[in-house]
């Protein structure tokens, strides 16, 4: 199993019809995530890669069962897209589209509460699990199957944490970003409660950054709830240059906008193992599950030698 | 997209919400002229930078005649204005506001804001306003009342009512709080703001509530909806380097070290700024590339990096993604560095999607690069180059 995607995904497509969709709908079916419809307003009735097109996501839902949507619809319309498919009650929408304006996603949240929708993103790489389902935009070179959970705040980051634990042995049960915005759908938490209750998953790594309170509300939880599964984080930004203030920030800052220093001391006092650096994630996963003898067994990769020399132009 | 003390004003204005009387200035003797018009009786001459804490900083100052505004405004025009949240350059005062001293009975603090964590607005007010108010909060002198008011709809009046309340309020204070409340609230939809602060907001004698500060933050991501707001953009407030990259879709700082880095995605671009500092170097700038960049103007952001003459060695760290492989960024630092018709060492580490192809492109352009297997190799390389040379 899987955290929110699995063998019984069938995925639509918002937008599929433009440039980013087409290439990335593509690019997802390739991998073998199983594509069932586009929906374009306008275009209902014709089809693009071999799926029929809707004019709306009801609509395709019921002819398709869909069950989760991909959102490449560009900023002026993405957030009419979104709600559009949380009032089509599909279980889930994963969005990729960058810069929407924050009041239409003050109007998305408004929209998912209380419904049956989760929302992955805005301005996210997707999920992923890999061998099995790809609902998103990421490299997936280098991922492999395995019982790693990987959530996050960077779509590049992700990739190279991913290329760690596959380096070292450790496959992945599924990655998702959460999005760079600051007003998006599932966090931290919220993944981390997922990640606990999935039997494939035997540790997690979880790819923090400066700014927001995510990190923050992980410590806050697990503080209360525990985790009976082992957590590594990386927390990127302890020598970011300091951003400029405008205005009464304090303001903003007491409100809960921490640096890495304070975010890493309270994910730490949480009991959450903190990766030195981001080239040390993976070889810390590799440590903390050694000690805790939950190691997979041979087979599913072998640790690969860390380093070697620099080698110049060939 | 933050904007001046008076363009917030005037934008306020629109929405009837109550600001002194003022002028604008951009010389001596235009504030001099700014303070006759206004009458008899004292004024303030504002130096309108996009900067708080202006008070403790000299940015703003009292006048009782025009003689003495004209002296206030002579001391503030054509400075840099250092304050604690400048920076040690400050900002240069191109402007002054003269505006009317209005008295008030007491000052509150109010302000509208985007709460991530809840996604929905958020009302914030405090019984005691004006500057110095984060230290006030912090220290627990005084508490902050704050009301959630949803996703933008229509305003729930009575909880508007008790809010007031909660902040000590009654009679004409507590209307005119509720009035000026609904005009934010207004405002900050209409305007797709992120952040709207009056601070202080003043309460009059005859129980008025007057704005004698605002700060107001736009949304960038919603600017193409109010093409007008755009052009409030004082582009002279922000580096020209940083401008010109983001219009290549590039999130781009110059900072003072002697490496030039060259990454995509932000979350990348920080750990290899922490990685290069965990090394004992010093960054020159930070990158992200956006995904939407292409070679262009990926070309361009590292033509910034190569006019940067404390630059002494480029490192470039990328994972090619889904949205923008390998090739993409090598064939941009091929353009930039045939374009500028000089190149640094480069030290790379690139994976993901289209490496090969990226060093096959690699090989052609024929610089002077170390490619490293993994981005640590890669940062203590570039560190240890960067100390070789003088």
């Amino acid at each position: 199993m899987a955290i929110l995607v699995g063998h019984d995904s069938r995925v639509l497509s918002q937008g599929m019809t433009g440039w980013a969709g087409t290439y990335h709908t593509n690019r997802m079916m390739q991998y073998g995530t199983r594509i069932v419809a586009g929906v374009t307003p306008g275009k209902g009735g014709t089809s693009h890669l071999d799926v029929p097109v809707f004019d709306s996501v009801a609509e395709a839902m019921r002819e398709t069962r869909a069950n989760a949507s991909i959102v490449f619809v560009p900023p002026d319309h993405a957030a009419r897209a979104m709600i559009e498919a949380i009032e089509a009650e599909i279980p889930l929408v994963v969005t990729v589209t960058e810069r929407i304006p924050v009041l239409d996603m003050v109007r998305v949240r408004g929209a998912l509460r209380g419904s049956r929708t989760r929302l992955v993103g805005p301005n996210s790489q997707g999920v992923l699990a890999p061998d099995m389902c790809q609902i998103g935009v990421m490299a997936t070179d280098r991922a492999r199957r395995g019982s790693i959970g990987v959530v996050s705040r960077s779509a590049s980051l992700t990739s190279e944490v991913v290329k760690q634990l596959t380096d070292r042995g450790l496959g992945q049960s599924t990655t998702v970003g959460i999005g760079g915005d600051p007003v998006h759908g599932v966090g931290f938490v919220e993944c981390l409660e997922l990640f606990s209750a999935d039997p494939q998953t035997a540790g997690v790594v979880l790819i923090g950054e400066i700014g927001g309170d995510e990190e923050q509300k992980v410590a806050d939880y697990l503080r209360a709830a525990g985790s009976r599964k082992p957590i590594v984080a990386l927390v990127a930004g302890r020598h970011a240059p300091p951003r400029r203030r405008m205005g009464h920030a304090g303001t903003l800052t007491m409100r809960g906008d921490g640096d890495a220093a304070a975010k890493i001391a309270a994910l730490a006092d949480a009991g959450v193992t903190i990766a030195a650096s981001a080239h040390l994630v993976g070889a810390t996963m590799h440590e903390v599950l050694a000690k805790s003898g939950l190691l997979p067994s041979a087979g599913a990769g072998k640790p690969a030698p860390v380093g070697g020399a620099s080698f110049g132009l060939r | 997209m933050e904007i001046q003390e008076f363009q917030a004003k005037a934008l306020l204005g629109r929405y009837a919400v109550a600001c002194p009387p003022g002028t604008l200035a951009i010389s001596a003797d235009g504030a001099e002229r700014a303070v006759r018009q206004l009458g008899p009786g004292p004024v303030m001459v504002k130096a309108q930078v996009l900067a708080g804490d202006r008070a403790k900083a000299g940015g703003i100052h009292v006048a009782q005649s025009p003689e003495v505004g004209r002296a206030a405004a002579a001391g503030l025009l054509g400075r840099r204005l250092v304050t604690e949240q400048t920076g040690a350059g400050g900002e240069l005062v191109k402007r002054v506001l003269v505006e009317a001293q209005v008295d008030s009975v007491r000052d509150l603090y109010l302000a509208i804001m985007v709460d991530a964590a809840s996604g929905a607005l958020l009302l914030i007010a405090g019984r005691c306003g004006g500057s110095g108010i984060e230290d006030r909060t912090a220290s627990g002198a005084q508490t902050l009342e704050t009301l959630s008011l949803g996703s933008g709809g229509e305003l729930n009046a009575d909880e508007i009512t008790s809010f007031c309340r909660r902040l000590g309020l009654v009679d004409r204070e507590l209307e005119s709080c509720r009035e000026i409340i609904g005009k934010l609230h207004r405002a900050f939809i209409e305007l797709d703001a992120s952040l709207i602060e009056i601070n202080p907001l003043a309460l009059t004698q005859a129980g008025e509530a007057v704005a004698l500060d605002a700060k107001i933050v736009l949304d960038d991501n919603a600017l193409f909806r109010h093409p007008d707001l755009a052009n409030l953009r004082d582009e002279d407030e922000i580096d020209p380097v940083e401008l010109s990259a983001q219009r290549h879709q590039l999130n781009f700082m110059q900072l003072d070290g002697d490496i030039g880095v060259i990454v995509n995605g932000a979350g990348l671009a920080l750990a290899t700024l922490d990685m290069i500092r965990d090394a004992g170097g010093r960054p020159a700038n930070f990158m992200d590339i956006r995904t939407t960049a292409k070679s262009l103007d990926i070309a361009h952001g590292i033509g910034l990096v190569l006019d940067n003459p404390r630059a002494k060695v480029l490192l470039l760290n990328v994972y090619g993604g889904g949205m923008q492989p390998c090739d993409t960024i090598i064939e941009g630092l091929g353009i930039a560095v045939r374009r500028k018709g000089r190149t640094l060492p480069v030290v790379l580490r690139f994976t993901g999607n289209n490496e090969d192809l990226a060093r096959l492109r690699l090989a052609n352009f024929n610089l002077p690069a170390t490619e490293c297997a993994d981005m640590w190799q890669a940062v203590t390389c570039a560190v240890a180059m960067a100390k070789g040379r003088k």
